[in-house]
């Protein structure tokens, strides 16, 4: 790649070029990694008025023929040089890897690492189809009658697309959306601003491996452009913190993906064993840089709170920025060093108001906030807060953090507030019904398993096949 | 080549002699007793100076104004506005776009004639017919433009439809993000032009681009009957001016674009944009209005051609002398064209637009 590659908008598949162009830079040193072609939100407003043509092509395919053409686009998308354009731009995994690393401040090691994930994802199908359709044959897909056990079922799509307005802070994300297109709900994406490369890359992976070209569009644009993508697919999903999804918050079309809010609970049984469950919390706290919304940002113990925080601490003081191709580099550099410095005022402020503690403080060396060969970073942050109310206790940051704070047991409950994941480490029968019963969390893992681990046929955030179809009641005469 | 470089020097040269005998005369008769304009008289008195015999071409006035404060369109009695000359004729008045609070008010007789008769010289005979109808969706109210377009329409045989939008309402809505209500009142507007184009004829619209954009999504314009649009009234970036072309008029329905306002009157576009990257270049309609592109920092000083700086406008008639009014917008100078021997302003967006291409949330 000679010059700076121009990264072209999909329109159903099409490729456009805009006069409206977006530079893509490296975090480090500034080089300019693409031009971006900026969808104006008109353009994407037309082209939702076709989108029936984009469904009928993916219509046409059968599901079981989709599910094979994704496993090879995940074999094609984990290791062959794809087109970053018609106009002969090309990129192997290897240099998607460096493109994005260098766009977005990942470490290229977990930048494999998702890359992993969303493979796995396109790869296995079957699983994940039996997950989100309680096991029905995705044959139903086909024809929209079938039988879910012995009880006869019709099942029609809710809408002609999926919308995704993405984030940018982990490529991991997009295995959310992939499973549609087995659903046979064509995409209409708009990439987060720091990382069009992911989803240009599977994009690419399904044409060649055979998806036609109408089940995927992607529109680099502004928000106009995303309000225009979330309106008018029928269905869509929306990441973003509290500003950007309040004004959809009602609308029972639009899926918001907003802050996790992911915690570990110690029961009272397990807390004085929480040396034993050390490795489980630095994984939920850490792991991905702390960038998922499925890392824990809160350890919630009914005792040994302060061991528990010191202890974390004194592992995680030992995490520093390293080149972004060291294997061994846990740490993402913030892209926009303004959203490092917001974070890093806002913990600072919270520590000011009293009743909290920065634990890490005492181990690590320097600021939080460090410059390293051009990056800005966030070091990991343990907070000892006094209370489940403190600013800071509840809160989640897209680096390695987390708050530690002490609360009953029998209050837990009451106070964590909605939760995307729980693990809860604990054998007290009555606790886990409890746990088992409570609306707030969305995911809940019982025992010592890290928050960040994802078993792929159990549902993330909304069940995706339930948002996307509905169930209808559908009777035949006898013999007719 | 070098004949015509030279042809457009003189061009440019006569262009600019014209311009300064318009500018004397024009200041002559707002600074002097008999036709002059109170409020410019009394500006006179203050200052200790006689525009009338002192400002001898358009440089005397970059130099010897300050920038225009428009406040005294919103506080001044309209009596000071008016040249003696004008006293026992009544006035329009007209007001500006989509401000809330008090509005900027301009009284007027004849000058938006003028303009919009000069405009009509440019106009397509088979994009804009004579003898048809036309249709005009966007603000009407107290604006100068709904009088004008009707003029024009009629100096061109033509009668015209109206379908009124309120920019100051939708102001509102947005501001109190009530976006609901916005785009329910959007489609209240389309649903009314949509009304009139299944039902009449209709052979020439104007309207914003945001407004044609939205009418195209309800029915295709050309196949509505409709040959020419013109547009303006909000900005076009060049990807939005070949959206407007390729797509919403489907390169049949010709795409005339405008920038006007109630204080300049109207100026024409440079034909021939779509070979220029859909990049818009306007020309004032000097000597009776006059565009500088200036800097920031000295608003003095003009920026060098192909930069951005914001739009300075000095109106020159007998109704109106304003001097070196700020316009909310920024825009890049161009230089003169042959039909336009003069400076031109291109791509112009609200003044700070560049500083919204920054980082959204991190989710």
């Amino acid at each position: 790649m000679g010059s700076v590659p121009h990264f072209p908008i999909l329109r159903a598949g099409v490729e456009y070029s805009s006069l409206d162009r977006v530079e893509l830079k490296s975090y480090r040193e500034g080089v300019v990694m693409a031009s971006v072609s900026q969808a104006n939100a008109g353009l994407i407003r037309r082209d939702m008025k076709k989108l029936d043509r984009a469904k009928a092509a993916l219509d046409g395919v059968a599901v079981g023929e989709l599910i094979e053409r994704l496993a090879s686009a995940a074999r094609i998308f984990l290791t062959e040089e794809l087109p970053l354009n018609e106009s002969g731009d090309r990129q192997t995994a290897d240099e998607y890897v460096a493109c994005l690393s260098a766009t977005s401040g990942m470490p290229h090691a977990m930048c494999r690492a998702n890359m992993q994930k969303i493979a796995g994802v396109m790869g296995d199908m079957p699983t994940i189809l039996a997950g989100l359709m309680r096991g029905m044959a995705p044959g139903i897909l086909d024809t929209g009658v079938g039988k879910h056990g012995e009880v006869g079922v019709w099942y029609t799509a809710q809408a002609r697309a999926l919308g995704v307005v993405l984030p940018s802070n982990s490529p991991g994300v997009h295995s959310l959306w992939v499973p549609a297109v087995a659903l046979k709900i064509p995409v209409v994406l708009k990439p987060g601003r720091e990382e069009p490369w992911t989803p240009m890359r599977i994009a690419q992976a399904l044409f060649a491996a055979g998806i036609p070209r109408e089940a995927v569009s992607l529109y680099p644009t502004d928000h106009e452009g995303a309000a225009a993508i979330l309106e008018n697919c029928g269905r869509a999903l929306l990441f973003g913190d509290e500003s950007t999804t309040r004004q959809y918050a009602d609308n029972p079309a639009i899926e918001i993906h907003g802050p996790g809010r992911s915690k570990v609970l110690l029961g009272a049984d397990e807390a004085a064993n929480w040396s034993d469950h050390l490795d489980v919390l630095l994984e939920s706290v850490a792991r991905n840089g702390g960038r998922s919304c499925i890392n824990a940002s809160s350890i919630v113990v009914p005792s040994h709170g302060d061991e528990i925080a010191q202890a974390l601490a004194e592992r995680l003081a030992g995490i520093a920025p390293l080149e972004d191709d060291d294997r061994d580099a846990k740490l993402c550099a913030f892209a926009n060093p303004k959203f490092a410095e917001g974070i890093d005022a806002a913990i600072q402020r919270g520590l000011e108001g009293g009743g909290a503690e920065d634990v890490t403080a005492r181990y690590r060396k320097g600021e939080r906030r460090r410059e390293y060969r051009g990056g800005s970073y966030l070091l990991p942050t343990i907070v000892r807060c006094d209370s489940i109310e403190h600013p800071l206790a509840n809160t989640e940051y897209l680096f390695p953090f987390a708050s530690v704070v002490e609360v009953p047991q029998d209050e837990m409950l009451a106070k964590i507030g909605p939760s995307l994941v729980v693990t809860a480490i604990t054998k007290d029968e009555g606790f886990v019904s409890e746990l088992m019963s409570t609306p707030l969390i969305h995911r809940l893992n019982l025992g010592p398993v890290p928050t960040i681990k994802v078993e792929w046929d159990q549902p993330h955030e909304g069940n995706l096949f339930e948002f996307l179809f509905h169930r209808r009641a559908f009777q035949r005469a006898p013999s007719w | 080549m070098a004949d015509k470089a030279l042809q457009l020097e003189e061009c440019v040269r006569a262009a600019a002699d014209a311009r300064d005998a318009h500018v004397r005369e024009v200041v002559r008769w707002h600074f002097s007793g008999e036709t002059g304009t109170p409020i410019w008289l009394r500006w006179a008195e203050k200052a200790g100076w006689n525009p009338a015999e002192e400002v001898q071409g358009f440089a005397d006035i970059v130099e010897r104004f300050e920038n225009f404060d428009d406040e005294s369109l919103r506080k001044e009695p309209h009596e000071e506005w008016i040249p003696r000359a004008f006293a026992d004729r009544p006035f329009t008045i007209f007001e500006t776009g989509g401000t809330t609070g008090m509005p900027k008010q301009r009284i007027g007789w004849d000058d938006y004639k003028h303009d919009y008769e000069e405009f009509s010289q440019t106009l397509s005979e088979e994009a804009f017919p004579r003898g048809g109808y036309w249709l005009m969706v966007g603000p009407t109210g107290p604006r100068r433009l709904r009088l004008a377009i009707e003029h024009l329409a009629h100096h061109r045989k033509s009668s015209c439809y109206f379908v009124d939008l309120d920019p100051r309402w939708v102001k509102k809505l947005i501001r109190n993000k009530e976006m609901d209500q916005a785009r329910a009142y959007m489609s209240h507007v389309i649903d009314q032009a949509v009304l009139i184009l299944n039902n009449r004829k209709v052979d020439v619209l104007f309207t914003t681009p945001k407004l044609l954009e939205a009418l195209s999504e309800e029915l295709s314009i050309p196949d509505a009957g409709i040959t020419g649009v013109f547009c303006g009234g909000t900005e076009m970036s060049p990807q939005t001016t070949r959206f407007l072309v390729e797509e919403v008029l489907e390169g049949r329905t010709q795409l005339v674009p405008t920038y006007g306002n109630t204080l300049m009157g109207l100026a024409v576009h440079k034909p021939g944009f779509e070979k220029e990257g859909f990049s818009i270049t306007y020309y004032a309609p000097q000597p009776r209005a006059v565009l500088r592109v200036t800097d920031l920092v000295d608003p003095q000083k003009q920026v060098d051609y192909d930069e951005w700086g914001r739009v300075e406008l000095t109106t020159l008639t007998k109704e109106l002398f304003l001097p070196r009014f700020l316009e909310r917008d920024e825009a890049i100078r161009r230089r003169p064209v042959a039909e336009h021997p003069w400076d031109g302003v291109a791509q112009v967006r609200p003044f700070g637009a560049q500083k919204e291409n920054i980082v959204e949330g991190v989710y």
